[in-house]
């Protein structure tokens, strides 16, 4: 009986886990769909709360962002959007940038920026509610 | 296999196992491929409005900071906003943010495994760009309504 031939380095559970180079699975391509879900009606409250707001005074704004309901919507707005937005971004960059330090460069550059544009968002709506 | 009449087809030209020729699809590059079909042109301008987009949440990020930090840094928001600048960009985000929604809807049905048909495809499509059309005018509506 001829003994079973070993024809790729990778283990066996490695194969079966099915990570391969990209290391994450298909947890970034899950991870967009989940936002997404999310974003959805997010979206669709934000923007029409936007749109009937064009002439609204300093006043008039920052107690429509007091006001939990909405504080709470855009926290979880802008949590999700930013987490879709960072994926979606680094897709384009991963597909476009050439050469591994501008590539590894730009996608640090990505995640800071979202990272620091998610907190100041956030931080300013905690700072207007609470 | 039918005649070539194309030299790029050259390139999708593959042989089955038997040795017989087959002509193969290709993924979208650009050397081979017309981009300006609607599925292929739907595809692109889903991930350039996905981009855009960011731009409108540095906007929204802006007009948050500048109302927590007080009434007159407010005020400089709005006034852009309000600039011809300012509302021809967010005019463009609106239809942007619509697109990038109805086709995020349009992909959300290709991964529960339908639609794939190219009627289908087509449908949706046209869908996509229609309904980005409506929405984009209902929400500028409702934007003028309250402005005046």
């Amino acid at each position: 009986m001829a003994a079973p031939t070993i024809r790729s380095l990778r283990s066996p559970l490695g194969r079966v886990r099915g990570m391969g180079s990209a290391k994450g699975g298909t947890h970034h391509w899950w991870m967009q769909r989940v936002t997404s879900m999310a974003l959805l009606p997010l979206t669709i409250w934000l923007v029409f709360a936007l749109a009937r707001m064009p002439d609204a005074s300093w006043l008039e704004v920052t107690i429509w962002i007091g006001r939990p309901f909405n504080a709470v919507l855009l926290l979880s707005f802008l949590a999700a959007a930013f987490h879709h937005m960072a994926g979606g971004l680094q897709e384009v960059i991963e597909d476009y940038v050439r050469g591994d330090l501008a590539k590894v460069g730009s996608l640090m550059a990505l995640k800071a920026a979202c990272f620091l544009l998610w907190l100041s968002a956030t931080l300013a709506v905690l700072r207007i509610a609470v | 296999m039918s005649k070539i009449t194309d030299t790029r087809e050259a390139v999708m030209v593959g042989r089955r196992t038997d040795g017989s020729l087959v002509r193969r699809p290709l993924s979208p590059h650009l050397q081979a491929y017309d981009m300006m079909q609607m599925t292929s042109a739907l595809s692109i301008t889903h991930r350039i409005t996905g981009t855009l987009w960011s731009i409108g949440m540095v906007f929204l990020v802006w007009w948050l900071v500048a109302a927590a930090a007080g009434e007159a840094s407010f005020n400089a928001a709005q006034w852009f906003f309000g600039s011809f600048i300012g509302v021809i960009g967010l005019m463009g985000l609106t239809a942007v943010a619509w697109y990038h929604t109805l086709a995020g809807i349009r992909h959300l049905y290709w991964d529960s495994g339908r639609g794939f048909d190219l009627p289908t495809t087509y449908l949706t499509g046209r869908a996509v760009l229609i309904g980005t059309a409506a929405l984009t005018a209902l929400t500028w509506l409702i934007m003028l309504i309250t402005w005046i």
